[in-house]
């Protein structure tokens, strides 16, 4: 009987030596009956590389494993789930899995992600099913009704968006597919795209019937080439098994879709410089309206989403939109899959309906900071992201409760910071990103972020009070006049940082208790 | 060590006629195939791509100068990106970086003495829950590219001995096919 080992191929765990734990594996077979599958991550990332053995009484998971821990590892067992210092029992079992609502990522880190077989076999395509008796307008009132909102950020209405185009008349319309996934703290488009693929292209096909487009684009950034390898194979493979091309599961619907990579500019992951990109220009920000919905790719009705927002898809057809709405709370509704980052104890991805406190999330989830040091502050939302205090914990992650503290959610990272952070450093590294990265079309982003530079390196050299009004007036400045979220956006790291950490820009007091 | 092939407007002709008939939408992936192959944009590949694809010059420059993958001039053998983004910032990026200038000679944005490495920043490649990160990259790279997180202690020496150069051929890779040959 032969034994099957589960070994990721998840670029983190990759980074920890993941390969070289499969290749240690791989030796120390001989003579034993052992398959080595690569999976994506289960996203327990303090974990990894861990490997899981199928045994009869279900999976055993062993981590963190490094490749001189493998002989030690077959010696005790590890081929029927033997004990070890390693051993972590049940992978579902672990309080970190078992505590998370796994919507969309319940089969990332446990299927193949080469093979479309795997996917069937662990309830994929069934979404693409119910849709093809649904037909088009049942998709979409059913994405309406499921609640979902955009994942990338923005957080518009995915079935009001579908609806828009797919109302529209072109002889031709497209899905665009953002995973130009820039932010720091996020991972979980790439997470996806490596473990579970298919989730992804059957998403796109639905998005396809749903509004009428036969073609799809996934645009991809080029930092993740090892997400790059795992979709393109999984297009290929997705092609053979009928999931994409001619009549998409035996209908009358074409559908395919083509990866184009990006070559490293932050502001493609904005949708209008995503398009212009694709279309073969500078990946320079247009002017809205017209919406990509009307006016698109190529000029053509466009539903942009992004990866998490598709990947969600699949389980709303197949489970029904009511028992994806359940969870959530307000008008944020289904589970989000937040990413804990940085100086983080328990880094990794935790899908759970929305509503849980940060405080939860940063402590009790996270376990506090990895170099044991009091957390002090918590960026939300990517590097456009607020800074939140240890005196905000108790907001509840929503769209609509981050946005009244002054923050955003964006696309669900957590970044953790310990005591010895300088938040004035990181208002100057905002400015600074924002000034590098600006696509420079408006003024405000290009001139306001190189500005925002140097009037906190100003504040840095003890003209804090003097500096203060103008770098507020300047925000004020570029989060109105600004065409896009990167000039707009960037504001929030920086008036987050001046508003809770003021000590740090030289300034004794809150503005509003020195008033 | 093996190196990209030299531009030549032939082989350079054969990649942008086999990919312009798709019009301006290819310019992007025919930059890309172009520095894939030979390392480089070279500067004359850019009015052969704008007669191909019927754009200006000014509008090829435009975008080969926009993207930071981009490069008219060949890189270091080796080029090892750091992460500057701020979850790789919490954990310790700052630290890393300075260490590696120490032991390298070569800060962000430098290259060594000797040309063969260059060390440049780079913005988030996703791997913020194992912070900090790097990404080593190169036809003088075992596999042309490594990725490495949880940098400190060993793993950064060893990171930092394969960015020079140094690393001695390990027994737990050596002769070892990539990673999704094993899985099969």
């Amino acid at each position: 009987m032969t034994v099957r080992i589960y070994v990721p191929a998840d670029a983190a765990a990759v980074a920890l030596g993941a390969d070289d734990v499969a290749a240690a594996i791989g030796r120390h077979a001989a003579g034993h009956a052992v398959e080595i599958i690569r999976t994506g991550s289960r996203g327990l990332f303090w974990l990894e590389p861990m490997i899981e053995v199928a045994t009869p009484a279900g999976r055993i998971a062993y981590g963190p494993v490094a490749s001189e821990d493998v002989a030690g590892l077959v010696a005790a067992g590890l081929f029927h789930g033997g004990g070890h210092p390693l051993r972590l029992g049940a992978p579902e079992a672990i309080p970190f899995l078992a505590r998370q609502t796994r919507l969309t990522f319940g089969r990332c880190g446990v299927v193949d992600p080469a093979s479309a077989a795997d996917y069937r076999a662990h309830g994929g395509g069934a979404g693409l099913e119910r849709a093809l008796e649904l037909g088009p307008e049942g998709i979409v009132e059913a994405v309406v009704q499921s609640g979902l909102r955009g994942r990338g950020g923005a957080g518009f209405p995915t079935g009001i968006k579908w609806r828009t185009v797919a109302a529209a008349h072109a002889p031709q319309k497209y899905i665009v597919c953002n995973a130009d996934e820039g932010d720091s703290g996020t991972y979980a488009d790439r997470m996806i795209m490596e473990g579970d693929p298919f989730v992804l292209i059957e998403g796109m096909a639905i998005a396809g019937i749903a509004v009428g487009a036969s073609r799809g684009y996934v645009y991809l950034r080029s930092e993740y080439p090892h997400a790059a390898v795992a979709f393109r194979r999984a297009l290929e493979t997705a092609r053979r098994d009928g999931l994409l091309g001619t009549r998409i599961g035996g209908s009358v619907h074409d559908f395919d879709i083509e990866l184009r990579m990006g070559a490293g500019a932050y502001v493609c992951g904005e949708e209008t410089a995503l398009l212009d990109s694709i279309e073969g220009k500078r990946g320079q920000v247009r002017a809205k309206p017209p919406l990509p919905a009307h006016h698109g790719l190529f000029g053509r009705p466009t539903v942009i989403n992004n990866v998490i927002s598709l990947a969600s898809v699949p389980f709303i057809l197949a489970e029904g939109p009511e028992t994806y709405r359940d969870f959530g709370m307000g008008r944020s509704r289904g589970t989000m899959p937040i990413q804990l980052a940085g100086n983080v104890r328990f880094g990794g991805l935790f899908e759970t309906g929305f509503g849980m406190t940060l405080g939860e999330l940063v402590d009790d989830i996270g376990g506090g900071t990895a170099s044991g040091r009091p957390v002090r502050a918590v960026q939300v939302g990517g590097p456009l992201g607020a800074y939140f205090p240890r005196a905000l914990f108790d907001t509840p992650f929503d769209y609509e409760a981050f946005a009244a503290a002054g923050g955003l959610i964006g696309h669900g990272g957590v970044v953790v910071f310990d005591d010895t952070v300088d938040l004035r450093a990181q208002a100057r590294f905002a400015m600074e990103f924002c000034a590098i990265e600006s696509c420079g079309k408006c003024t405000p982003c290009r001139i306001g972020s190189t500005r925002g530079v140097e009037v906190i390196d100003r504040m840095g050299a003890g003209d804090g009070p003097a500096q203060e009004t103008l770098l507020r007036d300047l925000c004020e400045t570029m989060k109105f006049g600004s065409l896009c979220a990167l000039g707009g956006f960037a504001p929030y790291p920086v008036l987050s940082a001046l508003d809770h950490f003021p000590e740090d820009f030289g300034l004794k007091t809150p503005l509003a208790v020195a008033e | 060590m093996n190196d990209f092939p030299s531009w030549t407007p032939e082989a350079g002709a054969l990649i942008i006629d086999d990919m312009a008939a798709a019009g301006r939408t290819a310019l992007l992936p025919i930059l890309h195939e172009i520095q894939a192959t030979f390392g480089h944009v070279p500067r004359a590949a850019l009015p052969m791509i704008a007669e191909a694809l019927n754009i200006s010059r000014a509008d090829v420059h435009g975008a080969v100068s926009f993207y930071h993958d981009f490069h008219e001039a060949p890189l270091p053998p080796r080029v090892l990106k750091l992460c500057r983004a701020e979850a790789c910032q919490a954990a310790g990026a700052g630290a890393v970086a300075d260490e590696v200038a120490r032991r390298t000679g070569a800060g962000l944005g430098e290259t060594t003495a000797d040309g063969q490495l260059a060390v440049a920043p780079v913005y988030c490649l996703g791997l913020c829950a194992t912070a900090p990160a790097a990404m080593l990259e190169g036809p003088a790279v075992a596999g042309g590219r490594r990725l490495a997180a949880k940098l400190s202690g060993a793993r950064l020496d060893r990171l930092i001995d394969a960015a020079m150069g140094l690393e001695p051929p390990s027994p737990a890779s050596a002769g070892v096919a990539p990673a999704a040959e094993v899985a099969r």
